[in-house]
């Protein structure tokens, strides 16, 4: 663990910055934050946003209650646990470490041969 | 790795909560699909418009479903219950073929798990002692038969011990311990004959024994006439004495004087088990190794230590060394020739071979079952084809179809190992009360927790094995035109016929294969059963009779011995009646013996092994004189010294001369041969008798036992108190329940055989039964399929005779493939059993013809039913039925 890189998959990474942001939120309220967050790039089959939460609940990265919404209706709501947010903050350094690694790989040229 | 151990725990649990996540998640879904629903409304769109584009925005609500289910829980164990739910219906509502299936399977696992107990106790697990695989076994000399051959000096014993480097330390105990030696008396309870063995100090401490109760031998108590004391075998202990915790320190009579308990041993400590099969030994005793000793000749079965890093060959390398130094330094001992042996090996190393025999015939035996039940399966997918097409047209994969097909065969043979287990608990139990069996470690046979994961693994391993074929043939089948039910009658692929008919030949040419070995292995058995051995087992007993210690010198003795022979033979029904020191195929012991004059170099000194015996001996035992006179009353300390030779001895002694008259030195005195006598197989069923002699018992005193051997008409039943009563005047304290018939005696030296072969003839019969059934299901099924067209055939004027012809001609076809491969294979694998073999060739042309009249009868049979079936077929119904 030590020495690879804790990188998390990019659509949990997604899932925990937002709750991380927005704190508890429903599985409705995720899957639109993210579509609104890339300016609606990514646009989800909302129905696999649930698979990536049952993962992360697995791993105990967040948990979930139920509760009732702001216009009165049960909803599920979603908020990062303690070890959530750890595993966020190095994920997320490593991340952009990779991706600045990456950027020198693709600004490179090709070398003229000899 | 925390990570995906939480997930997994957490996975497991979703596993055991469907119904209630199930529920939650439908919950919360349908709360998505509302706020989506209503911003789609604030859009604009009309309330179905909004509900269709939600649903579609969230790609389907069942799809969500699967994948949330798929995700947080074990989808493999989720299926793999929907296909055993299936499975057990689907098993339930055919319930003949499950029961036949399971009994099949039930019986082929019985006997492998039974034979693999066995197996497991001689070959695999380690002997019951302190780091067993150090121990070796030290023979006097290599190949020798007799016991004297396997033991050695007490001063060959002290000099190795003291001399080698291998050794971390040797122990050993006097091996010509007779069975029922000692007479215990008093202590409440008839007179008994015991049997125990004297061992050095050492013995126990050095297999790693501790004593239950009270202590080992001391050293004062291994001195010349030391102590009488005695050490208590677990069983003798709770049999004799109740299991009495305060038996230590108290004096026991046996014979006639006292001796005292010092401990008892434990019952994990099974001497006879290892060392003495198919016995019982009941007490030990200290054995001096001292000058007196050693003067008594080749007495000791040794037993060394290997010091860490030393091997049985190292070892051997020292030893020999070692034996003609000692063998050179002392021309006043008998010679040595140290020959060294894995003590397991030595145990079990004799029966390693029929082990092995029975381990391949029990796989012989699985295999078929398997050919069997993949047949049974073949054409019960062949009539479940409908019922797979639908769920194949439902939806289901190719894949999940055939996993399904192997969970109902791996479903079938684990309900049938369950029962495999049962029938082996009772087989290992049969096994361990098998006490007139030598078999060595055989009371030991047990079931632990290595048979029962041989089984679930042999378990596992059939169900794949006999699904396999069913299971590929799934996907062969052709949905469109079994949905439409278009493909009935005699449309049935050629590929599955195929594939039934060569599991049919294999099931008879692997049947062939046993019952060529079972045959040859019976006929060996008779052929030992059918042995002249020398002497007529039928009619005789012996029964042990030592003087007792009142009779004092050797002149009481003889009175003794004359008037115990008086009186055993008024007995009415007693023919004939005689005195021996050794029974045979009991013990034995060698002596060196030569024709007076006659000059051997050392090494060449002939030995015989060497009978005390009286006059009325060979009558009673049936052993013929073939020249010269038996021995007499008159044959005592005060007239001549006389001896009578084996035919072997007397041959090689004097040979092309008349051995009566000439003199020979056996022991101290020359002795005058008076008698010639047959050859007795005296060490085993099957071996030759080699050189043997008898000397007069009157004439002796160098005797451990007396057996007196009566030929008689009596039974047991009467015989016993007769006996009992005629020796009552002059040996009050007899101990009758050891009378042993000498047929007894030969039924145990044949056991371990008779044991083999028992055992592989009922796999063969086993096999025979399975193959033919797999033979009549074949042939009954394709008449079965059949139907209409020889419903035709007769419409059109074909007799119900040539029928029936053909239909056996197609049976007969099938076994005579069968049987050319089933003889091929028993040609080149009966060599592996020569070892096994006596009087029989590995290619005996009567085994092999008997097992193609057996085989092709019991074809014929099975072939026979379906074929009377089928011609008594009524052509209308044929035709109408489809």
């Amino acid at each position: 663990m030590s020495t690879q890189l804790d990188i998390l998959k990019g659509n949990h990474l997604m899932v925990l910055k937002t709750l991380e942001v927005m704190g508890a939120l429903h599985g409705y309220g995720i899957a639109r934050r993210i579509e609104q967050v890339s300016g609606d790039t990514i646009l989800l089959n909302q129905g696999t946003i649930y698979a990536s939460l049952v993962r992360l609940q697995q791993r105990g990265l967040i948990h979930s209650e139920w509760d009732a919404s702001s216009n009165n209706r049960r909803a599920k709501f979603y908020s990062i646990t303690r070890y959530g947010s750890r595993r966020l903050a190095s994920s997320a350094q490593n991340w952009e470490q990779l991706s600045i690694v990456m950027g020198r790989f693709f600004a490179a040229q090709k070398e003229p041969q000899q | 790795m925390n990570d995906s151990l939480r997930a997994f725990f957490s996975r497991l649990r979703a596993f055991f909560f469907k119904t209630s996540l199930d529920h939650d998640f439908g919950d919360e879904l349908a709360t998505h699909i509302e706020l989506l629903t209503e911003e789609n409304i604030q859009r604009g769109m009309t309330p179905e418009e909004a509900r269709r584009a939600a649903l579609v925005k969230l790609g389907g609500v069942e799809p969500a479903k699967q994948l949330h289910r798929d995700t947080r829980s074990l989808p493999f164990l989720d299926s793999l219950l929907q296909d055993l739910r299936y499975t057990f219906r689907t098993l339930r509502r055919d319930i003949g073929f499950t029961t036949f299936a399971i009994l099949i399977v039930g019986l082929g696992i019985g006997a492998s798990a039974t034979v693999f107990s066995v197996v497991n106790t001689l070959l695999i697990r380690p002997l019951p002692f302190r780091d067993p695989t150090s121990l070796v076994w030290v023979a006097n000399s290599p190949g020798a038969l007799g016991l004297s051959g396997q033991t050695m000096q007490v001063g060959h014993f002290l000099d190795l011990r003291e001399q080698n480097k291998s050794f971390s330390d040797m122990a050993a105990f006097f091996a010509f311990y007779g069975v029922g030696d000692n007479k215990l008396t008093g202590t409440g309870g008839e007179p008994e004959r015991l049997t125990s063995v004297p061992v050095s100090q050492n013995f126990f401490s050095f297999l790693g024994v501790k004593p239950r109760l009270g202590r080992l031998f001391t050293a004062d108590e291994c001195k010349w006439n030391g102590p009488r004391v005695v050490l208590l075998s677990h069983g003798l202990w709770q049999r004799r004495f109740a299991s009495d915790p305060n038996i230590v320190g108290k004096s026991l009579t046996l014979d006639d004087q006292p001796a005292t308990v010092v401990g008892v041993l434990p019952a994990s400590l099974d001497f006879a088990a290892i060392f003495a099969p198919g016995s019982r030994i009941d007490l030990f005793n200290p054995f001096p190794l001292t000058p007196e000793t050693n003067r008594w000749g080749n007495t000791l079965a040794v037993v060394g230590r290997l010091k860490p890093g030393a091997t049985a060959q190292s070892a051997q390398a020292e030893f020999t060394v070692l034996s003609k130094r000692i063998t050179h330094d002392h021309p006043e001992r008998n010679d040595i020739d140290a020959s060294l042996t894995p003590l397991a090996s030595h145990v079990s190393g004799r029966l390693r071979p029929a082990l092995i025999v029975l381990a391949c015939a029990v796989g012989v035996v699985m295999l078929i079952v398997c050919a069997n039940l993949s047949n049974l399966l073949l054409a019960r997918s062949a009539s479940r084809q409908k019922e797979i097409a639908i769920r194949a047209a439902l939806g289901a994969g190719k894949a999940r179809l055939i996993r399904q097909m192997l969970t109902e065969s791996v479903v079938l043979s684990c309900c049938g190992a369950t029962l495999g287990l049962l029938f082996a608990f009772l087989g290992t139990r049969v096994l361990t009360h098998l006490t007139s069996v030598s078999i060595p470690l055989l009371s030991d046979v047990r079931m632990d927790f290595s048979v029962v994961g041989f089984t679930a693994l042999i378990a596992i391993l059939t169900g794949i094995l006999f699904g396999l074929f069913p299971a590929f043939q799934v996907p062969s089948i052709k949905l469109h035109d079994t949905l439409k039910d278009s493909n009935r009658g005699s449309s049935q692929g050629h590929g599955h016929a195929w594939i039934r008919s060569a599991l049919v030949v294999s099931e008879v040419a692997l049947a062939c294969v046993l019952v060529v070995g079972a045959g040859l292995l019976i006929r060996s058995f008779l052929r030992v059963l059918d042995l002249d051995l020398g002497f007529h087992p039928e009619r005789a007993a012996a029964l042990r009779v030592d003087p007792n210690s009142s009779f004092n010198t050797q002149e009481k003795r003889n009175a003794y011995f004359t008037q115990a022979l008086h009186s055993a033979l008024e007995i009415p029904g007693v023919e004939a009646a005689g005195l021996t020191d050794a029974v045979p195929l009991g013990h034995n012991r060698s002596w060196g013996v030569r024709g007076k004059g006659q000059v051997y170099k050392r090494e060449e000194y002939p030995d015989g092994y060497v009978r005390i015996v009286s006059d009325g001996y060979f009558k009673a035992m049936g052993v013929p004189l073939r020249a010269g006179r038996d021995f007499t009353e008159r044959d005592d300390m005060n007239s001549e010294k006389v001896i009578i030779l084996n035919e072997t001895l007397a041959r090689f002694l004097f040979p092309g001369k008349d051995p009566i008259g000439q003199i020979v030195n056996a022991d101290d005195p020359d002795r005058k041969v008076v008698g010639v006598v047959g050859d007795v197989h005296h060490l085993a069923l099957e071996e030759k008798s080699g050189n043997e002699f008898y000397i007069p018992i009157r004439q002796t005193q160098d005797f451990g036992s007396v057996d007196l051997v009566v030929r008689t008409s009596l039974p047991n039943s009467e015989l016993v108190p007769r006996l009992r009563e005629a020796l009552k005047p002059t040996n009050p304290t007899l101990a009758t329940g050891t009378l042993r018939t000498m047929q007894q005696i030969v039924d145990k030296a044949a056991s371990p055989r008779r044991f083999v072969v028992l055992l592989l003839a009922g796999f063969a019969a086993f096999a025979l039964v399975l193959a033919s059934l797999g033979i009549y299901a074949v042939i009954s099924y394709s008449v079965s399929q059949r139907t209409q067209e020889i419903g035709i055939r007769m419409a059109l004027g074909a007799s119900a005779q040539k029928l029936q012809a053909s239909i056996l001609f197609q049976t007969l076809a099938l076994a005579a493939i069968g049987i050319l491969i089933g003889i091929a294979s028993s040609w080149a694998l009966a060599r592996a059993i020569s070892s096994l073999l006596f009087g029989v060739t590995a290619t005996d042309p009567a085994t092999f013809v008997g097992m193609l009249i057996l085989l092709t009868a019991v074809a014929a049979l099975a072939g026979y039913l379906p074929a009377r079936r089928a011609s008594r077929i009524d052509p209308m119904s044929a035709l109408r039925a489809s």
